[in-house]
């Protein structure tokens, strides 16, 4: 299989991807969205047409609203960002974005966090990764219990996690370039996509870690030595169509819902679209050769017993 | 051959029964029986989510309090019309948020009114009655001392009210003062603290406002009491009607507000319905077209995964939002994995020299431990993503979970009786080049 036969340039490039991810991450940082910093979040359209940035803002400094930011999105729509608002301002708020009723003006979305929601959601968050990843990890180490010759299962596992940090960190770079050049945030709907997208990765990865398996209970059945790069490839070349026609429909139907879409999944399916490309390459590109590399390291340990 | 006919006649069933499904789902929606339960996101509404200050309250009152707090809430936002509101609490561990609070959850559908959505909620007056502590004295307090500082915590609150009415008291110029009539629990408790307590003071507050603080003259053991606060008789009236429809027993502090207007929702119902069609069609042509006559079962085996979740959705009822939107075509997209590992790996058996029949015998069944293997790990993400949700993010967790369960039989048993039932066996070229794939003829 020429994937686990030049593995190295593959980790070259898998380390290439990696590093421009968290570069990525580095220098553009990660906007929060209000769901996670409190705050409120207000959408407004303009049926006939938006007043310009400077017009809204000293309606809005007239009536003395603070620190907030207004953004054009779409063609119709403002997106406003502040500080939690008070109850007066809440109530004078239809009126001063449709600069005293002189234009139309209709909030098609209020949102407005408390400090304490926006702090458990982080943590929220970050429990759900670490868990979803720490109960793969627990569950391919149960499932491949069976397979401890030539690896240990908990190899396949940690192995798994590997790859899966790669499917994380490559989103996230992403998304953190996605919110430099379009102001896309990280919400809970973000959270979520990298979720699903580990859930999928994962998939993959038990599929050509399956075979695998399937491989060496095979050889042990016929007695056949072979070595444990050729069972791997194997493996990886039998499962390689199927990974990669999966992909395929789910990228179709993600292609689909991006385009076509409610306008609130828009990010969401383009993180996943990220995370799937990425979480199939790495089942394909990163997950066997490390296998095979962790093969051939426990041999030499038990060779120089 | 009797097999055959047997496999062919279960074929017929299934596909008979998942067109019964299908039609189910479309006269359902028709005729409102159980029609999608569409989020606030989709129908457009308000969601508001108040804390609940039970700092104040001992362990086992504060489970009697959250519930009175429920349903006061509940009470309320039905007397104003709106239709299937839904009012529950929630408690948040210390171990998540850094401490432990109860919450309040409302959500509104219909109401796209921010404003009005908190003022019909904030109406609801909280009711205390809290014992002045041992040597307060309230002629001395200052702009600067507390409510705690000088009263002990409450021993009546809102949950012991059970109605209320405005009466006129006194000679000559009448007062108009508020009767409030508590109910067996607050009677009882009425009854004793007042024995206890002849000649102390107790007060009175109403949304955390002293209003009178009179001294306990002798046993009230009828559980009414009178508030007396100098009312206008307009205040005292709306006071009275304000109480009858319930009383808070602790302050609650709006935590979060989130209000979709119905213009955008529905708009999103109906990007997010092509976005499902469109879907659909694709992966179907793509199976077709890489898997011919496997593809074309899966497609069906697909077409029936889709019916019978939709169905589901209806029955148990699953609350559909964008996010859901977006886990139900995803799963479209993963819905066929299954099929797509056992037709490669029937192909692979068919190349080993096997026959068809034998080929798709051991195609399934040596597909089958990673199809396992893998829907349970996304079975684990999906439970995951359903504690981690807000309500929208557990829409998204649940049509993802059920997606991945239902796909699963779907793809395996509806192909597979399919498969079978089209009786091939022979090695001719027309059934090779059918159960062929890719660009091979």
């Amino acid at each position: 299989m020429i994937i686990v036969k030049n593995r190295i340039l593959f980790f070259c490039i898998t380390g290439a991807l990696v590093l421009a991810s968290i570069v990525s991450t580095l220098v553009f940082g990660l906007k929060l969205s209000t769901d996670f910093t409190g705050g409120t979040l207000v959408e407004v359209t303009y049926p006939n047409g938006r007043p310009s940035v400077s017009d809204v803002s000293s309606a809005l400094d007239q009536v003395g609203f603070k620190g907030y930011s207004l953004r054009a999105a779409g063609d119709k729509d403002y997106i406003m960002r502040s500080p939690e608002l008070s109850a007066d301002q809440r109530t004078a708020l239809p009126l001063v974005l449709s600069m005293g009723s002189t234009t139309e003006a209709n909030i098609t979305q209020y949102t407005q966090v408390g400090p304490t929601i926006g702090t458990e959601l982080r943590r929220k968050a970050f429990i759900s990764i670490s868990f979803v990843l720490l109960c793969i990890l627990l569950f391919i180490a149960f499932a491949f219990r069976k397979v401890s010759q030539p690896v240990s299962s908990w190899v396949y596992g940690l192995i798994a996690l590997v790859t899966l940090l790669h499917d994380v960190i490559v989103p996230v770079g992403f998304f953190a370039a996605l919110g430099h050049f379009a102001g896309a945030e990280v919400d809970t709907l973000f959270v979520t996509a990298v979720l699903t997208v580990l859930g999928f990765s994962v998939h993959d990865t038990i599929v050509v870690f399956d075979r695998v398996r399937e491989n060496l209970a095979i050889n042990k059945e016929r007695g056949r030595k072979e070595p444990f790069e050729e069972t791997a490839g194997r493996a990886l070349n039998q499962t390689f169509v199927r990974s990669v026609n999966t992909s395929l429909t789910v990228l179709l139907t993600l292609l689909i819902l991006f385009f076509f879409g409610p306008a609130s999944t828009h990010w969401f399916a383009l993180t996943l679209l990220v995370g799937i490309i990425a979480g199939t390459y790495s089942s394909i590109a990163l997950a066997t050769p490390l296998l095979v590399v962790s093969e051939r390291w426990f041999a030499k340990q038990t060779k120089k017993k | 051959m009797q097999g055959t006919t047997a496999r062919r006649l279960a074929a017929l069933a299934v596909l008979l029964i998942g067109t019964g499904i299908g039609y189910f789902v479309y006269w359902s929606e028709g005729h409102d029986f159980r029609p999608f339960k569409l989020g606030l996101d989709l129908s457009g509404g308000t969601q508001l989510v108040y804390k609940a200050d039970l700092s104040q309250l001992p362990g086992a009152d504060a489970a009697d309090s959250l519930a009175a707090l429920r349903d006061t809430i509940e009470r309320r936002v039905n007397l104003f019309g709106v239709s299937e509101p839904l009012v529950q609490t929630e408690h948040v561990s210390a171990a998540i948020s850094g401490t432990a609070e109860d919450r309040l959850i409302v959500e509104l559908p219909g109401i796209t009114d921010t404003q009005k959505a908190i003022a019909l909620i904030g109406e609801t007056p909280v009711l205390e009655f809290r014992m002045l502590k041992e040597g307060a004295d309230l002629s001395k307090a200052t702009a600067s001392t507390t409510v705690d500082q000088m009263f002990a915590p409450a021993i009546i609150t809102g949950k012991d009210l059970a109605s209320s009415e405005l009466q006129f008291q006194g000679q000559g110029v009448q007062e108009a003062v508020v009767v409030l009539h508590f109910n067996s629990h607050g009677a009882a408790v009425f009854a004793d603290t007042t024995k206890k307590n002849v000649g102390k003071v107790f007060g009175i507050f109403l949304d955390g406002q002293l209003i009178s603080s009179p001294v306990i003259r002798e046993v009230i053991p009828d559980g009414t009491a009178v508030i007396s606060g100098n009312f206008a008789p307009e205040v005292a009236k709306e006071l009275a009607r304000n109480l009858n429809y319930g009383a808070l027993p602790v302050p609650i502090e709006l935590q979060y507000t989130q209000t979709v207007s119905g213009t955008l929702g529905a708009a999103a119902v109906q990007d997010g319905i092509m976005a499902a069609l469109w879907g659909v069609a694709a992966v179907v042509l793509f199976m077709l077209i890489w898997y011919r006559l496997p593809g074309l079962i899966a497609g069906v085996a697909l077409l029936i995964y889709i019916v019978v979740t939709l169905a589901l959705f209806q029955l148990i009822p699953v609350t559909m939002t964008a996010a859901g939107i977006a886990a139900f075509i995803l799963s479209v997209g993963m819905a066929v994995d299954a099929n797509v590992l056992i037709f490669e790996r029937m192909k692979e058996e068919m190349r080993s020299g096997k026959n068809i029949s034998e080929a798709i015998h051991d195609g399934f069944g040596r597909a089958w431990p990673s199809i396992r293997d893998s829907n349970i790990s996304s079975m684990i993400t999906a439970v995951i993503l359903f504690w981690f949700g807000t309500s929208l993010i557990k829409g998204f967790a649940l049509v993802f979970g059920l997606g991945v369960l239902v796909s699963m039989l779907t793809a395996i048993s509806v192909s597979r009786t399919f498969l079978f039932a089209l009786g091939l066996r022979s090695k001719t070229n027309v059934s090779r080049f059918l159960f062929g794939s890719g660009t091979r003829l």
